[in-house]
């Protein structure tokens, strides 16, 4: 304690109470931000009757204003007849929808509903007329004997880099929209989303890219995610601007301080 | 017999050195050189940390010689990194895949070279700043700058053709924007292009041509270059900033041995070990990510490295039409129709006038202030407020376009639309460098106002003293001479008249020149003289003997 009382007024001890304060204030938002991430199974592909006239309650709470009372769409929002039970559970289960406002594209949120309700509304969705159903867990397993990652990295660079980045950081397309960067985005959802073609992104659909296809995609993206860059910290694998900002300035900022320090004790 | 005895060293290391200066004269050359004097100050060093960064390029790279294979041929990648295992590539790109995952050492090497170069084009550049900035350019170094200019140039010319070398797709997208610039240039730009690439773009040879110009003609003409640019600092000495004792006959600083010349080798080892540790803490150029090149795929995020982002930022820039007006011209000739993108062409020339701009930057200055004297001692920035102010407009000019290069993660970072980022860089493309150029100027001329002010009555010491007469005023306190030297000092810059020439009229071209002339100066602060000082002073002693408060720091 009393080396704490004789050096408060050290010129660092701003700088460490601000770290501090930071790792605190950091640390406790991380906390309270993941206690509530609900944590299930994923449901089955087959769906009662009760999930469907549950999912149609929902939907006319919370869905029908925009997309219309049986889901024949409004000004406001499409007609999701024939949208298929993917769609749904990919727009409800990221957050996308609700919506949180009309903009350029919905973004990812906290999901408003938990698996079981998603799975509802989904039902009730695809009892509308057929579409890409959820996947079976058969494709969404990236360690199948079949997965290919080598060819899963090939398509994925042929068939999506160009939008979401060579190592699926995300990129920019116009007038506000994005392609979102894919790290922490589930198995099941990236399936979904090449299966129905969410917001700006196109429908790859089976005759394109098989399901075994999408699978190796889905393999190539999660071991790129699980393997920590081989040559150090990434820099958000944003490619030459993020090594370029950081030659200016972290580069160049510590030879300055070099640099002063070698003539500090100048003519 | 000869009179004189031969001398003998009494040590083993005398010996050895005697040895070898009565063979090659050694020590007069030590003596000229150790005793050379180099004034000392941080900003002299970026040129040094350019240097030593050319030096960790030719070890690193000369490692990477020994494995990397530029052959455009068709293999299978058998290696070590699992998802690109089997895939059919070149030959080229498995050897660079080699290097970073099953050749020890290889990708840290391989990231050293990379980390190494991207610093030795920015030392250069803020060397260059440094110099630009504060007039070292003048006689008689003008010719050494435009040598900095070439090799600043050849640096550009050495990164991209070693970014293009790997052989995946981000290299070979930015080959393919080489490509597109060579076939708009009209009439000959598709010959230019079949003859680089040995046909049709990619074909099969352009990565073995690079390499030769990579690796031998490109870095023989730095090499060249840094010899004859340091040649001629030696030849001009230093420059070195103004103060107290330091004339423009005279270098105040340390002899290059022994304190100079061991702060400048372990300068060396300081910038070799920032490079490695980036190197080993940080990925750069992953080429694993890229895939091997395949002319269909353009991956987000596809960027030159930071040197040639301005020529991407200006191309995209560059609208292709303009409400109905396309920017490309079709032009029937006999011979059938010939397209010309000025798309592409138009952007080239601003980018053209700037490199030229800076290059003859000297001369331009020389002319237009007729100022044609030897220079040895710097100015400050704020002395030279025009030319401070047209180095900053360049400086917001190339980083407008700098910028434009990284529109998409602009607009992403910053949640903005894309279009909205290229429409406020298309907007400060044309406005920026006007209102950096009046704003830098307005700036420093206010800062030698506020010299002026601190040299005549001191600085405001926010101390109120009440005189014994209910008067109130703040103390101001005055600088030493020392001080004081560096905010008189420096040269008084007049505008100089349209001069008639030999036949003595007045010619046109020099009537342009006194217009310029007098735009550099129209607006200047004089530095203080010697009457105007010792006036504030008697006035502010008049002023201390009143208040009666003979406090230290007060007057003398």
């Amino acid at each position: 304690m009393k080396a704490l009382a004789q050096n408060r007024r050290h010129p660092f001890a701003g700088v460490v109470l601000l770290v501090l304060g930071l790792l605190l204030t950091g640390g406790m938002y991380a906390l309270a931000s993941t206690m509530n991430q609900a944590q299930a199974a994923t449901s089955g592909t087959s769906y009662s009757a009760q999930d469907i006239s549950e999912g149609e309650k929902l939907f006319n709470a919370n869905c029908a204003t925009c997309h219309g009372f049986d889901a024949v769409g409004t000004e406001d929002g499409p007609t999701l007849v024939g949208v298929g039970a993917a769609s749904v559970d990919f727009q409800v289960g990221t957050g996308r929808m609700p919506m949180q406002m009309q903009g350029p594209q919905a973004q990812k949120k906290p999901a408003q509903f938990n698996d079981e309700q998603t799975a509802q509304l989904s039902a009730y969705v695809a009892s509308l007329g057929a579409g890409p159903a959820v996947p079976e867990d058969e494709y969404l397993d990236t360690d199948h004997e079949d997965v290919n990652i080598a060819r899963g990295g090939e398509l994925f660079r042929v068939n999506c880099a160009m939008c979401h980045n060579a190592a699926a950081a995300g990129g920019a397309l116009t007038r506000g929209k994005f392609a979102p960067g894919l790290a922490d985005v589930s198995e099941k959802h990236i399936y979904e989303a090449m299966a129905t073609g969410p917001q700006n992104m196109p429908v790859f659909s089976d005759a394109n890219l098989t399901p075994e296809d999408k699978r190796d995609v889905i393999a190539f993206l999660k071991t790129i995610e699980a393997n920590p860059s081989p040559g150090g910290a990434a820099l958000g694998s944003l490619g030459p601007v993020s090594e370029g900002l950081f030659i200016w300035t972290a580069g160049l900022g510590i030879l300055i301080g070099f640099m002063v320090w070698l003539t500090s004790r100048s003519s | 017999m000869s009179t004189t005895t031969e001398y003998s060293a009494a040590t083993r290391t005398g010996r050895i050195s005697n040895f070898v200066d009565t063979r090659m004269g050694v020590s007069p050359m030590v003596k000229e050189f150790g005793r050379k004097i180099f004034p000392d100050h941080w900003s002299f060093m970026f040129g040094e940390v350019a240097l030593y960064s050319f030096v960790i390029l030719l070890l690193s790279g000369t490692f990477l010689t020994f494995f990397f294979d530029p052959s455009m041929a068709h293999t299978t990648y058998e290696g070590s990194y699992k998802p690109l295992y089997g895939l059919e590539m070149s030959v080229a790109y498995a050897s660079s895949l080699d290097i970073s995952f099953d050749i020890r050492g290889g990708l840290f090497m391989r990231q050293v070279h990379h980390w190494a170069a991207l610093l030795f084009v920015a030392a250069m550049s803020v060397h260059m700043l440094r110099v630009f900035f504060t007039g070292a350019f003048r006689r008689p170094r003008e010719l050494n700058w435009v040598v900095g200019c070439l090799l600043l140039l050849a640096g550009l010319a050495a990164g991209f053709t070693g970014y293009s070398l790997p052989d995946d797709v981000l290299s070979g997208n930015g080959l393919r924007i080489i490509d597109g610039i060579l076939k708009a240039i009209p009439v000959v730009g598709s010959y230019i292009s079949m003859f680089l690439f040995g046909g049709e773009f990619p074909g099969y040879a352009v990565i073995g041509r690079l390499y030769v110009l990579h690796i031998l003609i490109v870095p023989a003409a730095i090499l060249l270059l840094i010899v004859v640019h340091l040649f001629m600092v030696v030849v001009h000495k230093h420059t070195q900033y103004p103060g107290p004792g330091r004339t423009n006959d005279n270098v105040v600083g340390y002899p290059v041995g022994p304190v100079y010349a061991a702060k400048a080798g372990g300068f060396f080892f300081i910038v070799f070990g920032v490079i490695s540790l980036l190197a080993g803490f940080f990925t750069i150029n992953a080429i694993w990510n890229y895939g091997p090149y395949d002319p269909s795929p353009v991956q987000a995020g596809t960027q030159p490295d930071w040197y040639i982002g301005w020529f991407d930022g200006a191309l995209r820039l560059m609208p292709g039409v303009l409400g109905d007006f396309s920017f490309k011209w079709d032009i029937p000739f006999p011979w059938g129709v010939n397209s010309i993108p000025l798309g592409v062409l138009l952007p080239m020339i601003p980018v053209g006038i700037l490199m030229v701009g800076m290059i003859v930057w000297p001369w331009i200055e020389r002319w237009v202030t007729r100022d044609d004297r030897e220079h040895h001692l710097l100015d400050r920035p704020r002395n030279a407020p025009f030319r401070t102010a047209a180095g900053v407009a360049g400086i917001i000019f190339y980083c407008v376009m700098w910028a434009a290069a990284s529109s998409d993660l602009i607009a992403t970072h910053f949640h903005m639309s894309l279009n909205d980022v290229l429409y406020i860089l298309r907007f400060l493309y044309f406005a920026g460098p006007i209102i950096g150029f009046i704003v830098t100027r307005r700036i420093c001329l206010a800062l030698q106002r506020k010299d002026r002010e601190i040299a005549l009555h001191g600085r405001e010491a926010g101390v109120i003293e009440m005189t014994p007469a209910g008067e109130f005023r703040e103390r101001h306190e005055h600088l030493s001479d020392y001080e004081l030297y560096r905010l008189v000092g420096f040269e008084n810059r007049r505008p100089v008249p349209a001069q008639p020439g030999k036949d003595g009229k007045v010619s046109g071209l020099e009537k342009q020149r006194a217009k310029l002339n007098k735009w550099f100066y129209e607006e200047r602060v004089e530095p203080v003289t010697r009457d105007e000082l010792t006036a504030a002073r008697a006035h502010g002693h008049h002023d201390a003997v009143e208040a009666d408060h003979g406090a230290h720091g007060i007057d003398r």
